[in-house]
């Protein structure tokens, strides 16, 4: 009598903690400044009023270097929280530690597979199952140009290098900064492999930085992309070291500079001063054929618990719906990662981004950035930017830069 | 119980601290070392795989840069604050009317984080902003010193911020030796005619060795744990030219996922300051046994 009456009382207790299993979770960011606090807000808003209980864990600095020794101190304690801010190969980095939750029911419930571009879609499975929720895609290799500055000297956007060197030879005699950029390592590496991506074509780049093919690295087309970041290095001011990459974009905007390679989170600089695209400034993808994308992502820690699994499914499910997907990316400048979202809000160089991605998925060069950790793990794409930092700053000749590249990617594994 | 009390007591007071330096200091050495033979990557791992993480250090061309980088500042920096600080400490010493005011200003920037120090000569040294840029405006259009961004003075920079903030400490250290020097044997010195500059190079100086030592040893962990002060000022650069082993340990272990490496130049920096710290506790202890 007496256990049968514990076991109904448990069996209630398990129904009721079913039935009232709040959707739980903890998520570990580092969106902490003005748009991006406000952005995540729109996420902790729509998972409010769908009964969950958000625990918001910001951890700022280092970008998102603080965020991730917290997040090892929170795993190797046995406490991951329900899901990270992770991206490119980090997250099968993680899922190696056998840390990582699986969330395909989700995913094929709401059908990811249909909406989200193929190779930006395999950045969200672990060994097939799907892991992580993309955010956003920004677009690395963008060029952007003072609309004034150019016309006054009767130039074009460049479509090739040549002409970018052409164009930047004609600035120079006028007394103008041809290309505005900071001297900090991350820097060097987005102008790099853009360059890198109009020299080498999206097949050279995908060899290069993806596979770290060595005869690809060590070629003579390598050498070239080396040779034309050597004749960039001339087109900097001499003050540019250590500057900050919005203080390069402020110089592009007041006329100073003519153009800065950036990605597109240096549209949200001149939006906020209240330049206007195709106005006041213009943007374009750098010579040569490609999509370099840098995508923001959740990844789903294993948690335990039936309120927290709730929840780190409904997060999941609204952070690749429409509606976030759409506000997050107009707050942040870049677009959303799902192919079918309106896109009537956005402005012109969101079209092109999304058009340009659209085409790029289909034709093959839609393809990770590596300077911003989305082709390579850590180790191998912090000894390439090494290399290309140490050659821009110095006067190392191409054929030494292409030698210590292979040797670092070698020693990097 | 009172007697047992009185025996231990100190014993007990003491343990506490014991036990967590020997737990956190001694016992995280001896993990980081571990973690140092294995390939750990974002998480540690415990398979020892040998001597590879160390293999691979010294086949870094960023970690050469980072070594000699630590050999170049730590040497100009102690030599140069020493002798700085010894001058202004002797001439501080002629029983000027202004000391106080002046021994102030030479301690202030001691009050200073490196943060702010790196930051304000960040501005100073900028060729756009500072020196060369104040020179330039007054007509001399040729001047050049752009050693803030060029690869291969930027490490003389960080001399520079270092020494402009401790040579007015090790000042005080050595003022502090100066007036302690027994006052009845500078007096018969004077009686016997011997010039001022004798007096000071026969008889205060050599009086001073222990001074000499510390103010060498702090000096010298100060050069080898220097961090916040590259970050600052360079952040490392320009490319990696201004990496000293702290900030390549830093950017190996959080931004990276590379806790193998971060490990074992962790203990190659152990094993430099161990080379500066073992013969002085060696000296030390010796003369105690005397």
């Amino acid at each position: 009598m007496k256990s049968v009456f514990f076991g109904a009382v448990s069996a209630t207790a398990l129904i009721a903690s079913a039935v009232y299993a709040e959707p739980q979770a903890e998520v570990l960011h580092w969106w902490t400044s003005g748009g991006e606090a406000k952005s995540v807000a729109v996420l902790q808003e729509e998972f409010a009023s769908k009964g969950g209980q958000w625990t918001d864990m910001p951890v700022a600095g280092g970008g998102g270097d603080a965020a991730m020794t917290a997040l090892r101190a929170r795993v190797l304690s046995g406490n991951a929280p329900t899901a990270v801010q992770l991206k490119g190969p980090a997250i099968q980095e993680w899922y190696e530690e056998g840390v990582l939750a699986d969330i395909s029911a989700v995913a094929e419930a709401q059908g990811w597979a249909d909406v989200l571009p193929a190779s930006i879609a395999g950045h969200m499975k672990c060994e097939g199952t799907w892991c992580a929720a993309p955010v956003n895609v920004h677009r690395v290799d963008w060029i952007w140009a003072n609309a004034d500055v150019l016309e006054a000297n009767g130039i074009e956007m460049p479509t090739t290098w040549d002409e970018f060197n052409a164009a930047a030879e004609k600035l120079q005699a006028a007394g103008i900064i041809p290309l505005a950029h900071g001297g900090q390592a991350w820097q060097d590496a987005t102008v790099f492999e853009a360059v890198a991506l109009g020299v080498l074509g999206a097949d050279g780049f995908r060899k290069a930085f993806v596979d770290l093919d060595m005869d690809t690295l060590k070629s003579d087309e390598m050498k070239a992309v080396f040779d034309q970041m050597r004749t960039m290095r001339g087109y900097v001011d001499d003050n540019f070291s250590g500057r900050d990459w919005n203080l390069a974009t402020a110089m592009v905007m007041n006329g100073e500079a003519a153009f800065q390679i950036m990605g597109d989170w240096a549209k949200g600089e001149f939006m906020a001063a209240g330049k206007v695209p195709g106005e006041d400034f213009l943007c374009a993808s750098v010579p040569g054929d490609g999509f370099l994308y840098n995508v923001d992502s959740f990844a789903m820690f294993d948690v335990d618990g039936d309120d927290k699994k709730a929840g780190q499914e409904l997060l999941a499910e609204l952070i690749v719906g429409q509606n976030f997907q759409k506000v997050f990316n107009l707050n942040k400048g870049s677009i959303p990662a799902r192919v079918d979202v309106s896109l009537e809000e956005f402005d012109s160089c969101a079209h092109l981004s999304a058009k340009d991605m659209g085409e790029s998925s289909d034709n093959g060069s839609l393809l990770p950035s590596y300077a911003h950790g989305m082709a390579l793990r850590g180790a191998q794409s912090g000894a390439i930017t090494d290399v290309v930092t140490a050659h821009f700053n110095s006067d190392m000749s191409s054929d030494e830069a292409v030698n210590m590249l292979a040797d670092a990617v070698a020693n990097s594994m | 119980m009172t007697k047992w009390l009185e025996e231990n007591t100190p014993k007990l007071v003491l343990a506490p601290s014991f036990i967590a330096v020997l737990i956190f200091v001694y016992g995280f050495i001896a993990w980081t070392a571990w973690v140092s033979f294995t390939r750990s990557r974002l998480l540690p791992r415990y398979d020892i795989e040998g001597f590879i993480q160390y293999e691979r250090l010294f086949a870094s061309p960023r970690w050469d840069t980072a070594l000699n980088n630590l050999f170049v500042f730590g040497f100009l920096f102690i030599v140069i604050a020493m002798v700085l600080g010894l001058v202004l400490a002797i001439l501080l010493d002629q029983n000027i009317r202004t000391e106080g005011a002046l021994r102030t200003i030479y301690l202030y920037p001691m009050a200073l984080s490196m943060i702010v120090t790196g930051t304000a000569w960040k501005w100073i040294l900028n060729p756009g902003l500072g020196i060369q840029a104040m020179v330039r405006g007054w007509g001399f259009e040729d001047f050049t010193f752009d050693w803030l961004v060029n690869p291969d003075m930027a490490i003389y920079t960080i001399v520079i911020a270092a020494i402009w903030q401790s040579s007015g400490f090790v000042m005080a250290l050595f003022l502090a030796g100066l007036r302690s020097v027994d006052g009845e044997i500078i007096k018969a010195a004077q009686v016997d005619g011997i010039p001022t500059w004798r007096i000071y190079t026969a008889i205060i100086i050599p009086s001073m060795a222990p001074i000499f030592l510390s103010a060498f040893i702090v000096l010298s962990h100060l050069a080898i744990k220097s961090f916040d002060l590259v970050i600052a000022l360079t952040g490392g650069g320009p490319g990696y030219a201004t990496d000293l082993p702290a900030t390549y340990m830093y950017a190996m272990a959080f931004s990276r996922g590379d806790i193998g490496q971060a490990a074992s130049s962790a203990m190659i920096m152990m094993m430099v300051v161990f080379a500066i710290v073992v013969p002085y506790l060696y000296s030390e202890l010796r003369t105690k046994d005397d």
